[in-house]
């Protein structure tokens, strides 16, 4: 074993250590409980770089300094909103059901950190490792609806109802073409086990799903997808602080508010994993001469790729309508996934250089065609028509 | 064509990014607040504060206590007490003067309606104090402060009422210069009068 495959299997061989230290009785629940506790650690952590890197990247790519004052650098901004959040008043509305309105929060964060134990971070890495994992990531990703429903029902305030119903509304209608995006990867590796999707992929960037035909578009409405699915912008329109009360998040503050805002990151490093799993070669290197670094190095690198790629999104585009949200997801990328499913089914049974061709003459021409179609009826620089208004 | 505007955009944010690293001075626009300060305008304005001519605050205090701006402030923040001397009479000073600045809202009534261009406005921001009751209501010794002061923050606005308060000096002078010729004159024409005066009344006999 030399040093590098040592520092590789680190993680693996520090947890095999532990778990040795404990009698043989509870070693089973050794071994998960440290799994999770490591997961906790190492995405708590990420989740305040995230949250520093958003905030410094966000200024700066809107012409201001960022977060400069606490800390050198304003390194240390994550603590103090941390503690911020910790002290600050927790107000729970008096006619608000008590138990739900405690509970949404929680229920929401818990199934995004369940999220983890699926990916494989690494060679060895995954916290569990079984036939189903993707099933179960989306099974997973989709009770968050609940939780969304019982924040705005517990607050007992109908602005939070309205609001938690346009969130699940928006997060139903992104789930679809979610999964389509991600069924041309189970079609053509012929498993749902993460750990397999990853190996199915080789160890040269050109080998991953997202070089081929099928999986480029693929990843493009996986990746948009993501974007509406964790509710941010510019899909963050149950939210849109700047516009509306923050949808079910009107009740909350304090902690649970923090929780929330927890829960949003976790969700989406959590869809930015699996996007790199199916798509990216999971923790492989992109090249075989650098695949000396370790795999869960590679891993990190991508998902801070992602997210350094979904805050430039948030810095730069403006929040869509609601009817434009739900025109996007219905009109738009449900019927492009399923036309990719077409494209994947001729990639499987054609030989290869049939693949880029077909996709070319199926995808472009509805690309454009359905985005015309989007824009309605009226023409470029044509009059506005505001249908509510007058 | 489609997305070419979504990619026009980011390639517009990523542009800012880089550019804010390369060029700060151009691209930067915030001000780092406590270490550096924007020059403030000449018309800027905040609370009311008393001019004072020559180097003693007291004495050389323009108020003399009319107290319409306490009349026209429309918050009604300001409280004048006028100085009187020991008979009751009126000393055209004022005793106490006091701005509450947790009621000031900044208009600068006082200061348009002033007429001896005694209160003006302030261009100080940093005011904030420890008792929100007692601390932020301004005494007279806090508020008065001196002419140099004043053509300091606002030169141009000073140097106006400057020349205004000596052009009204000069007529206050010539005009007093002139009655008090007119009074020496008219103290010495009663002594010629009785001799030359005719005597109309006087019935012709």
């Amino acid at each position: 074993m030399t040093i590098w495959e040592s520092i590789d299997q680190a993680p693996v061989s520090l947890k095999h250590w532990l778990v040795g230290l404990l009698p043989a009785a509870v070693q089973w629940l050794a071994s998960i409980m440290i799994s999770g506790v490591a997961i906790i650690a190492v995405f708590a952590t990420l989740f305040a770089v995230a949250v520093l890197l958003e905030r410094k990247g966000l200024g700066r790519m809107q012409n201001r300094y960022g977060p400069n004052r606490v800390g050198p650098w304003g390194l240390l901004q994550p603590v103090a909103d941390g503690i911020k959040m910790l002290i600050k008043e927790d107000i729970v509305p008096h006619q608000a059901d008590k138990v739900l309105h405690l509970l949404a929060p929680v229920l929401l964060v818990a199934p995004a950190l369940l999220a983890f134990s699926v990916l494989p971070m690494g060679r060895g890495l995954t916290a569990i490792d079984f036939d189903l994992g993707l099933l179960l990531f989306f099974a997973i990703g989709a009770s968050t609806e609940l939780s969304v429903f019982m924040a705005g029902w517990g607050s007992h305030n109908k602005y939070s109802m309205l609001g938690s119903l346009r969130a699940i509304a928006q997060m139903i209608s992104y789930e679809l073409p979610l999964i389509l995006a991600a069924v041309p990867v189970v079609l053509l590796t012929g498993t749902l086990s993460t750990d397999q999707i990853v190996a199915a992929q080789g160890s040269m960037f050109w080998q991953w799903h997202i070089c081929t035909p099928w999986g480029a578009f693929a990843f493009v409405t996986f990746l948009v997808c993501a974007l509406a699915e964790s509710n941010r912008s510019p899909f963050d329109l149950p939210e849109a602080e700047s516009e509306l009360i923050a949808g079910h998040l009107t009740e909350y503050s304090g902690f649970k508010y923090a929780l929330f805002f927890m829960a949003e990151y976790f969700g989406m490093m959590a869809i930015s994993g699996l996007a790199i799993t199916l798509f990216l070669g999971g923790w492989q290197a992109p090249l075989p001469s650098l695949s000396f670094v370790p795999g869960w190095f590679w891993f990190f690198a991508k998902l801070l790729v992602l997210i350094w790629i979904f805050i430039w999104v948030r810095a730069t585009l403006p929040r869509l309508r609601a009817d434009q949200l739900m025109d996007l997801a219905w009109k738009f990328f449900l019927p492009l996934a399923l036309l990719n499913l077409v494209v994947a089914a001729i990639c499987a049974k054609t030989p290869a250089w049939i693949g880029w061709p077909a996709a070319l003459v199926l995808l472009v021409p509805s690309v454009f065609g359905l985005g015309r179609l989007l824009r309605g009826t009226r023409p470029r620089g044509g009059k506005r028509i505001y249908q509510y208004a007058e | 064509m489609l997305g070419t505007g979504i990619l026009k955009g980011l390639a517009q944010t990523a542009l800012n990014l880089v550019g804010t690293f390369r060029k700060p001075a151009e691209r930067l626009v915030t001000v780092q607040y406590p270490e550096q300060k924007i020059t403030l305008k000449e018309n800027f304005r905040t609370i009311p504060f008393l001019v004072y001519d020559g180097d003693d605050p007291e004495k050389g205090l323009r108020c003399t206590a009319c107290k319409i701006c306490e009349k026209e402030c429309p918050p009604q923040c300001i409280l004048i007490e006028p100085l009187r001397d020991a008979n009751g009479k009126l000393a055209k000073h004022p005793k106490v003067f006091d701005v509450d600045l947790a009621i000031c809202m900044n208009c600068g009534i006082c200061a348009e309606v002033c007429p001896f261009d005694s209160i003006k406005m302030d261009s100080v921001y940093e005011i904030t104090a420890d008792d929100r009751f007692a601390g932020l209501i301004h005494h007279k010794e806090q508020l008065s402060k001196s002419n140099e002061y004043y053509h300091s923050i606002k030169p141009t606005e000073a140097t106006e009422v400057d020349g205004r308060l000596a052009e009204e000096q000069r007529k206050a002078d010539e005009s007093a210069k002139a009655k008090a010729a007119k009074a020496a004159a008219a103290a010495k024409a009663p002594a010629m009068k009785p001799a030359a005066a005719p005597t109309p009344e006087s019935p012709a006999p």
